[in-house]
Parts: C-alpha cells; sequence; structure tokens
C-alpha cells in the first residue's frame, strides 16, 4: 500500500478535526436562538412550560458550547502547524476573519453567557431575556466571520497578489465575497434543521415512552413547525447556492453531478452511479433526462460543463462529492417528507398518538448532523485540488512538517477526540434521555454579593448542566 | 504614520504575558495536585480556580488569533517549528479542561478524572515550556518557510525549560492558594513556598545563564557595555523578590508571596523579550519582516481595541466578585 502523504494526513487531521467541531456549534447556534424564542414566550404568555424548557435546553445548550470552545480551539492553531504556507499566503485575510470569530466567541463568553446560564435570579427577567439574545445573535456572528473566511477560499475577491501572497484592497468585497451570502443563508438554516430534528427525536423519544405532559408536546409541535418552514426552504436556499456555484466553480458542479461531457441540448440529472477518476466516465448510472439542466440553469436544455472541459490536474475527486451531496440531498428531501406528514397527522389530530411517526421522527433525529457534515464534504472535497479557488494548491499549502509528525498529531487527536467528545457526547444523551420536567430548577451557578448588588458570574458553560456524568450504583438499579 | 505592527507586538505581548499570569497559578494547582491527596483538599483547591480558569485559557487563543491576524508569517513559521510541543500542550489543555468539568459531576470515576487533571496540568505546563525553549533557541527559516527539522526544538536547553515553567507555575500556583485557603491547608501551602522559591530561582539562574550560550546575538546584547548597566536591575530585582517571599512567609503574610512570585515571572518574561528584541522569529526575522500587510492589521485593531478593553473589564470584575477565601464544603461551584 502506497503510504500517506504530509499533505493527505493533514487532510484527514483538518477534516477530522473540523467535522468534529462544527457539529457542537451547528448546535449552539440553533439551540440558543430555540432558547431565545422560548424565553420570549414565556416573558409574553407566562406560561410555566416554556420556562421549563427554556430551562433544560440551556443544559444541553452549556455542553454544546463548551465543547464547540474546546474543539474550536484545535482548528485555528491546525492553519500554523499544518497549513503554514497557506498562512503565508493567505493569512493576510483569513488571520484578520477568524480573529474576529475568536474576539465574538471570547465577547459573549465574557459578558452574557454567565448571565443567560446562571443569571436567573440575579438579574431581573427582562435584562436576563436580553442576554439571552445577545448569545444567540453572538453565535450567528461568529458564524458570519467563520463563513466569511471560508467563502473567501472559495470564491476570492478584493484583493491584489504582491510579492507571491494576498494583500486585501477591499475589505468590503472580501467579507462579502460572491458565495458568502448562500453559505451563509444555507449553514444557518442548516444548524436550525438540526435542532429542530434533535429537539422533536428527543420529544419523540419520550412519547414513545408515554410521556404525554405539556413540555413534552410543547416542543414537539414546536421543532415540527420549524422543520415545516425551514426545511422546504432550505432546499430553495440550496438550490440558488448551486446556481451560484455552477458561475464560479463549474468543475466542481460536474463533479457533484459526475458528468464527464459537456452536453448540448439539456443534461440529465444521474440519480445513481459509480463515477470513475481514472476512465473518465460514470458508471451504472440511473438517470432522468433534461432533470439536470432544469435544476441548474432553471431551463429545459441548458449547457453544464462537463469534467472533460477541464484539465485532469484541476478536477476534484467526483466519486466523493457525487456520493456527498447525494447524501445531503436525499436527507434534506426526507426532511421535507417528515413535515409534511407531520402537518398531516396534526390535522388529523394524531401527531401525539402516531407511534410509527415517532419512531421516524427518533431515526431522523441525527440526520441533520449527517445532512450537515455531507453539505461540508460536497463544498471542501468539490473545491479541490484547490485551498484558494484559483490561486493556491492544497497541495503546496501545506507546512514543511514531516510525514511522521503529522501523523502521529493526527493518531493523538484522534484518541483524544473520541476520549474526550465521546464522555461530552455521552453525557448530551443522558441529559437528553431524562428529558424535560416540569418546575426545571436554574443551575446554582456562582452566587456571590458584590457589595449591596447581587452578581453572577460562572462564564463556564459546562458548569451550566449540573447533572451527574455517572451514576451511583443505587440509582442504576433504580435504572433497570 | 502609525506603526500598527508595533502597536501589534505590544498587544501580543500584552497579551501572552496575561496568559502566563492567569492561567500560570492554575495551572498550578494541578502540578501541587499530588502533594495533596485528600479529596478535600482537592474540592477547595479546585474551587480556588474554577469561576476563571476559562477565562484564563482563553487569552491564550486570543494571542494565537491576534498572531494569525497581524503577523501570519511567524504564525505559520513557529508553529510549524514547534509542531509536536504544541500538539501536546493543546492535548494536555483539553484533557485539563475537560477533567475540570467532569470530576465534579462523577462519583465513582472521581480518581481517574483527578489523574486526569494532573496529567493534563503537566503536560500542558511542560511543553509550554519546552516550545519556549525552542523559540528562544531560534528557528530556522528560508524564504517565509520554517526551514528545520521536526526535532529541532529537542535539546536539553528546551527539556529544561519545560522544567522551568513546571517550578513557575507551582510557584504560582502555591502563592495563589496561600491568599485563598486558610487553616491546615493554608500551613502546609506555606512550608511549600519556600523550597518552591529556591527551585524557581535556580531555574532562573540556570536559564539566564544558559540563554546567551546557545545564541552568541543574545549574549552580545545583553553583556555589551552601556547594556550591561541598564539591564543589570533585572537579576537583582529577582533576588530582591526571592528574599521578600521568604521572609513574608516567615511573617505568615498571605498576599505578598503571591504577588512577589508574579513579578519575579514577570521579570523573567522582561529579559526573555530584551533577549528577542525586536525579533519575532529568532534569529533572523524582526517584527517589520514579519508583518502582515497595513489592511490586514488595521482592520483586525479596530475589532481588538473595541472588544479588548470590555473583556479586560469583564475578567477584573469576575475576579472582584470571586474574591475572599475558599472553604471546604462550600457550595455552589459546580
Ligand atoms: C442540514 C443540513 C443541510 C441540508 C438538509 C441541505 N444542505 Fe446543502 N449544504 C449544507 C447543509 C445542508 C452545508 C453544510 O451547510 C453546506 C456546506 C457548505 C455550505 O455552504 O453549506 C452545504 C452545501 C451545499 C452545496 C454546495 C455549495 C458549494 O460548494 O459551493 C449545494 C449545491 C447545496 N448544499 C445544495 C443543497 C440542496 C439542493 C439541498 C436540498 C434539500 C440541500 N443542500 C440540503
Ligand atoms: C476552520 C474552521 C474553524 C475554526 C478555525 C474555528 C475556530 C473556532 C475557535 C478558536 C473557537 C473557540 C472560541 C472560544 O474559545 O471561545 C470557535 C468556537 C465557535 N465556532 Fe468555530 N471555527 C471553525 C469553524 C466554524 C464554523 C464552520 C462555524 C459555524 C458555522 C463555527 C462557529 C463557531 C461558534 C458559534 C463558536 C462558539 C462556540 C460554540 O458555539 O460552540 N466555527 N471556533
Ligand atoms: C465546519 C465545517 C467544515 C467541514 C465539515 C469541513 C470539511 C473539510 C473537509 C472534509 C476537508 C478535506 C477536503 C479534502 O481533503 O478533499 C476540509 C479541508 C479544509 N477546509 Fe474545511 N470544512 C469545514 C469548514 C471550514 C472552514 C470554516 C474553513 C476556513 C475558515 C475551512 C478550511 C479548510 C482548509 C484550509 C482545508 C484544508 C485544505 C483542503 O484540504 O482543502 N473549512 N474541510
Amino acid at each position: 500500500m502506497e503510504a500517506l502523504s504530509a499533505v493527505a494526513l493533514a487532510r484527514i487531521q483538518f477534516a477530522f478535526t473540523v467535522s468534529f467541531h462544527i457539529i457542537f456549534p451547528a448546535l449552539s447556534i440553533g439551540l440558543a436562538s430555540f432558547i431565545a424564542v422560548l424565553e420570549g414566550l414565556w416573558l409574553k404568555t407566562g406560561r410555566q412550560v416554556y420556562l421549563d424548557l427554556c430551562r433544560f435546553w440551556s443544559r444541553v445548550f452549556a455542553v454544546a458550547f463548551g465543547m464547540g470552545v474546546v474543539s474550536g480551539v484545535v482548528m485555528s492553531y491546525q492553519f500554523g502547524t499544518n497549513w503554514s504556507a497557506f498562512s503565508n499566503f493567505a493569512g493576510s485575510v483569513t488571520g484578520p476573519l477568524l480573529a474576529y470569530e475568536v474576539l465574538t466567541a471570547f465577547f459573549l463568553e465574557a459578558g452574557f453567557l454567565g448571565i443567560m446560564l446562571f443569571g436567573w435570579d440575579k438579574v431581573g427577567r427582562r435584562a436576563h431575556f436580553g442576554a439571552t439574545v445577545m448569545v444567540a445573535v453572538g453565535t450567528l456572528i461568529s458564524m458570519f466571520w467563520i463563513l466569511s473566511s471560508n467563502s473567501w477560499m472559495q470564491t476570492p475577491t478584493g484583493y491584489a497578489i504582491v510579492d507571491g501572497r494576498v494583500v486585501p484592497t477591499d475589505w468590503f468585497a472580501i467579507v462579502f465575497n460572491p458565495s458568502f451570502p448562500y453559505r451563509l443563508a444555507h449553514m444557518a438554516l442548516a444548524a436550525f434543521l438540526c435542532t429542530a430534528l434533535l429537539v422533536a427525536g428527543t420529544a419523540a423519544w419520550h412519547l414513545l415512552r408515554r410521556r404525554r405532559d405539556p413540555a413534552i408536546r410543547t416542543s414537539f409541535a414546536m421543532a415540527l413547525g420549524m422543520l415545516a418552514v425551514l426545511a422546504p426552504l432550505q432546499a430553495l436556499v440550496g438550490d440558488a447556492h448551486g446556481l451560484n456555484t455552477l458561475r464560479y466553480q463549474p468543475a466542481k458542479i460536474a463533479a457533484i453531478e459526475g458528468l464527464w461531457e459537456t452536453e448540448a441540448g439539456g443534461t440529465a440529472l444521474k440519480l445513481f452511479g459509480i463515477p470513475d477518476m481514472a476512465a473518465e466516465t460514470t458508471r451504472y448510472t440511473l438517470s432522468v433526462p433534461h432533470l439536470g439542466s432544469l435544476i441548474l440553469t432553471h431551463s429545459w436544455d441548458g449547457e453544464i460543463r462537463g469534467l472533460k472541459d477541464f484539465p485532469p490536474q484541476d478536477r476534484p475527486d467526483a466519486r466523493v462529492v457525487f456520493w456527498s451531496f447525494r447524501v445531503m440531498v436525499g436527507l434534506g428531501l426526507l426532511m421535507i417528507l417528515l413535515a409534511a406528514l407531520a402537518l398531516l397527522l396534526q390535522r388529523r389530530r394524531r401527531l401525539y398518538e402516531a407511534g410509527w411517526f415517532h419512531r421516524f421522527c427518533v431515526a431522523m433525529s441525527p440526520a441533520g448532523f449527517v445532512a450537515l457534515l455531507a453539505g461540508w464534504i460536497t463544498t471542501e472535497a468539490g473545491r479541490q485540488p484547490w485551498v484558494v479557488y484559483g490561486l493556491l494548491r492544497t497541495a503546496e499549502a501545506a507546512s514543511p512538517v514531516s510525514r511522521q509528525q503529522v501523523g502521529v498529531s493526527l493518531l493523538i487527536f484522534v484518541v483524544v477526540y473520541l476520549l474526550v467528545f465521546g464522555t461530552g457526547i455521552h453525557y448530551l444523551l443522558k441529559l437528553l434521555r431524562k428529558g424535560p420536567h416540569a418546575g426545571e430548577h436554574s443551575p446554582p451557578g456562582m452566587r456571590e454579593t458584590l457589595g449591596t448588588l447581587t452578581t453572577y458570574s460562572g462564564r463556564r458553560p459546562l458548569a451550566g448542566a449540573d447533572d451527574r456524568i455517572d451514576s451511583t450504583p443505587a440509582e442504576e438499579a433504580g435504572h433497570a | 504614520m502609525l506603526d500598527l505592527s508595533l502597536i501589534w507586538a505590544a498587544i501580543i505581548a500584552l497579551g501572552v504575558f496575561l496568559y502566563v499570569m492567569l492561567d500560570g497559578f492554575d495551572l498550578g494547582i494541578g502540578l501541587l495536585f499530588p502533594f495533596f491527596p485528600g479529596e478535600q483538599d482537592r474540592d477547595v483547591m479546585m474551587n480556588t480556580v474554577a469561576p476563571v480558569w476559562d477565562g484564563n485559557e482563553t487569552w491564550l487563543v486570543l494571542g494565537g488569533a491576534g498572531l494569525f491576524a497581524a503577523f501570519p508569517v511567524v504564525y505559520g513559521a513557529v508553529l510549524s517549528a514547534l509542531y509536536l510541543p504544541l500538539t501536546l500542550m493543546l492535548v494536555g489543555l483539553i484533557f485539563r479542561g475537560v477533567a475540570f468539568e467532569i470530576r465534579a459531576k462523577a462519583r465513582r470515576t472521581r480518581h481517574l478524572w483527578d489523574l486526569a487533571f494532573i496529567a493534563g496540568s503537566a503536560t500542558a505546563t511542560f511543553f509550554q515550556g519546552v516550545a519556549l525553549g525552542g523559540y528562544i533557541q531560534g528557528i530556522p527559516v528560508s524564504g517565509r518557510e520554517f526551514a528545520g527539522g521536526g526535532f529541532d526544538w529537542l535539546s536539553p536547553f528546551s527539556l529544561f525549560t519545560g522544567l522551568g515553567l513546571l517550578a513557575t507555575y507551582a510557584t504560582l500556583g502555591c502563592g495563589w492558594l496561600l491568599i485563598k485557603t486558610e487553616g491546615e491547608l493554608q500551613r502546609r501551602m506555606f512550608a511549600l513556598m519556600r523550597p518552591l522559591t529556591g527551585l524557581l530561582l535556580a531555574m532562573i539562574a540556570v536559564v539566564s545563564l544558559w540563554t546567551p550560550l546557545v545564541d552568541p546575538a543574545i549574549a552580545q546584547r545583553w553583556f555589551r557595555l552601556p547594556n550591561l548597566f541598564w539591564f543589570l536591575p533585572v537579576p537583582a530585582a529577582v533576588a530582591l523578590c526571592a528574599w521578600r517571599i521568604c521572609a513574608a512567609v516567615a511573617q505568615r503574610r498571605e498576599r505578598a508571596p503571591y504577588f512577589l512570585a508574579l513579578a519575579i515571572t514577570a521579570l523573567g518574561y522582561a529579559g526573555f523579550l530584551i533577549s528577542i528584541w525586536p525579533h519575532m522569529i529568532p534569529p533572523s526575522v524582526t517584527l517589520w519582516q514579519a508583518a502582515a500587510p497595513a489592511s490586514s492589521q488595521a482592520f483586525a485593531l479596530v475589532g481588538a481595541l473595541l472588544i479588548l478593553p470590555v473583556i479586560l473589564a469583564y475578567t477584573a470584575l469576575g475576579y472582584w466578585v470571586f474574591r475572599g477565601k475558599v472553604r471546604a464544603g462550600d457550595a455552589g461551584y459546580h
């Protein structure tokens, strides 16, 4: 077997660590907004069930946020350790954007997060709501900056190349580069969808265990309502995103479609197929005539360029993106189906009764995350062989470090991540299994008095969840 | 014209110092853990930093992000040169952070998380020190790239700076606990403070004499004549502080030892800055040569100047709120 090169190992390391990372921010972005809505509803209606839900999901949020921060720190260091040539070349653009992300995240941690998690009885209701909204907005701002950075790497604008490196000339054009609005909208929706599916799946799990209390029913209905609006919207935004990509990265689209020849008179959509890069063909295809043109150009016989239009060294690997794209879109369609079934059941007043539907919801609860990762794999692998599209090749972006170094650190990261985030995810699932309860308490947090002014603190997110991670033997006996 | 590179270098230098000052004592607590096997003592020790350690650690990330934004060349070259020590440092920090949170939620597995906390703190500190030594030794670059080997950082000198940082953080941690504890636990901290200070002093002496030996340019800077008079107060002040620590311990003064130990750390840091100035990648690349384009530095500076003061204010408030002693059985930290 051919040994993996340092660049290949660095790519695996990046893909592995960022894939872990993205799961947690996606959940915290979605949950923060959900919690803000719940708290707003509570303020407006005064119904206890909103408060209970708000407090329960805040505990889940605390864990997700904490793990997002830890995994994010590892990400930022990799640009230096593994991708120093990239940092030299493009750090003048991605560095400041990343600094803005980190500053935003810190700003939140330093201020509003403490109030949101521990400040329930320290500040007034409105002030608390204000802090929760700020945290929600803050997670979205974090996303804004990092996606701006990533989108600039996909569709660079607003720069000059001086002395063999990028010099920013127009920050507005850099931040709002051509693929950014689409990616931002698509990612934000993805984060909300991940959360909605997880909330719906958790509620369904409890419904299957015969819990019918208001907290479960309300969260089930709210999550499915979100899904009904967002899932179709995501398909529309995804479609627009695809059109934009066709314009700026036609080779990526050709790879996604497994299309080799530029066909006149309309291109079919391949539902199934196995691209073969060496033979320059896609085998075992099952396709629908004209549908490809219809979707990608919104016309019956629009032209899509095939991979053979691009020199072999500029082609992304179609085997990866063909399938990752189909996983994402397939799950997106399933989400729309789920939402449609929910509406149907709601009209027949069987939403809380239909066991088969609850099982479907439980099965779909990780679907958001799977689609999210599949989407990113499509985007990032489809950008290959470039890191900064058209400007810097991935192979030229790596640090001058040895295979052994990257390999050893990759191994260490895999072991540590599985241990650490495995424990974290185990704890999250444990929280979800308990579910929300009436009269949820707020975590004790850290209470201190500052003169006559009572204040809060506790900036450590995980402290916001105070359940035990391992059970005592007595508790275990109780479970059995 | 403003010298943006200089402003950024100052911000980063300050950020790194804030990191050492703040995270130093809480890493030190993990280093002192093995000497205090009692569960209750350990609870108290952890609780003295529970509200602040997370905020302390953020300065490391902020320093990294600032470096990436303002000096991407340095970020690339230094991080690739110190690849393994920095990776191990990160792993140590991850373990320590998670152990911190989970220990409080665990019952049966608590001793395992204690172990993770100790090992994580020690690994993070040691490799931070090793990275520091590797950096002082010099990092060869050609063009804008690191041009050395994967184990260049590994030398007797860098291993020694790793040990030196262990001593530094342990001393800071011990001083911090003098302020935050009382009774029997505090008495044992007092007993530990003097030997730790002695150890720290020895380490500083060895590193200070060794540093000029690893790089003749540094020797030049320190020992050329007019300079020598300017810089001589640094070691003298270190000796003075150490002597005051011993006196303060004898008088059972609670606060002075910590702040004196901090002063020693600051003097050591000043010595380090004197040694590398004006280089950003010793021994060859100055901070102006390594600078990002002015448009990048200016853009990032706007955000830093807006947000950093707020973060500083919040940090200060956090310490104010959690002033005072921590006692066994204090509820509410977890
Ligand atoms: C819950 C997650 C989720 C769901 C259900 C979908 N997507 Fe998606 N997709 C993403 C999550 C995502 C993402 C993770 O957010 C990506 C990766 C980077 C990005 O910009 O968005 C993405 C990328 C992405 C791209 C690549 C753009 C590029 O690389 O330039 C296209 C063309 C689409 N999506 C299209 C769709 C369509 C037509 C969907 C129809 C249902 C769809 N996506 C559902
Ligand atoms: C290479 C890619 C990425 C890097 C280098 C990175 C870096 C970081 C860092 C350093 C942190 C921790 C900041 C802190 O300590 O408070 C963080 C947290 C965060 N990141 Fe990322 N990140 C990346 C990708 C993303 C993406 C794609 C998103 C969202 C779309 C995202 C959203 C967030 C959010 C919302 C946080 C706050 C913590 C949380 O909510 O979990 N990041 N990231
Ligand atoms: C958070 C969601 C993300 C996921 C799941 C993801 C996934 C991936 C994957 C799978 C690769 C490997 C591509 C390949 O080898 O074919 C990769 C590479 C890379 N990505 Fe991302 N990515 C994400 C976000 C980002 C962001 C926000 C940035 C920049 C700020 C970024 C920058 C890079 C870089 C520099 C590489 C390495 C070079 C390369 O292989 O293309 N990624 N990512």
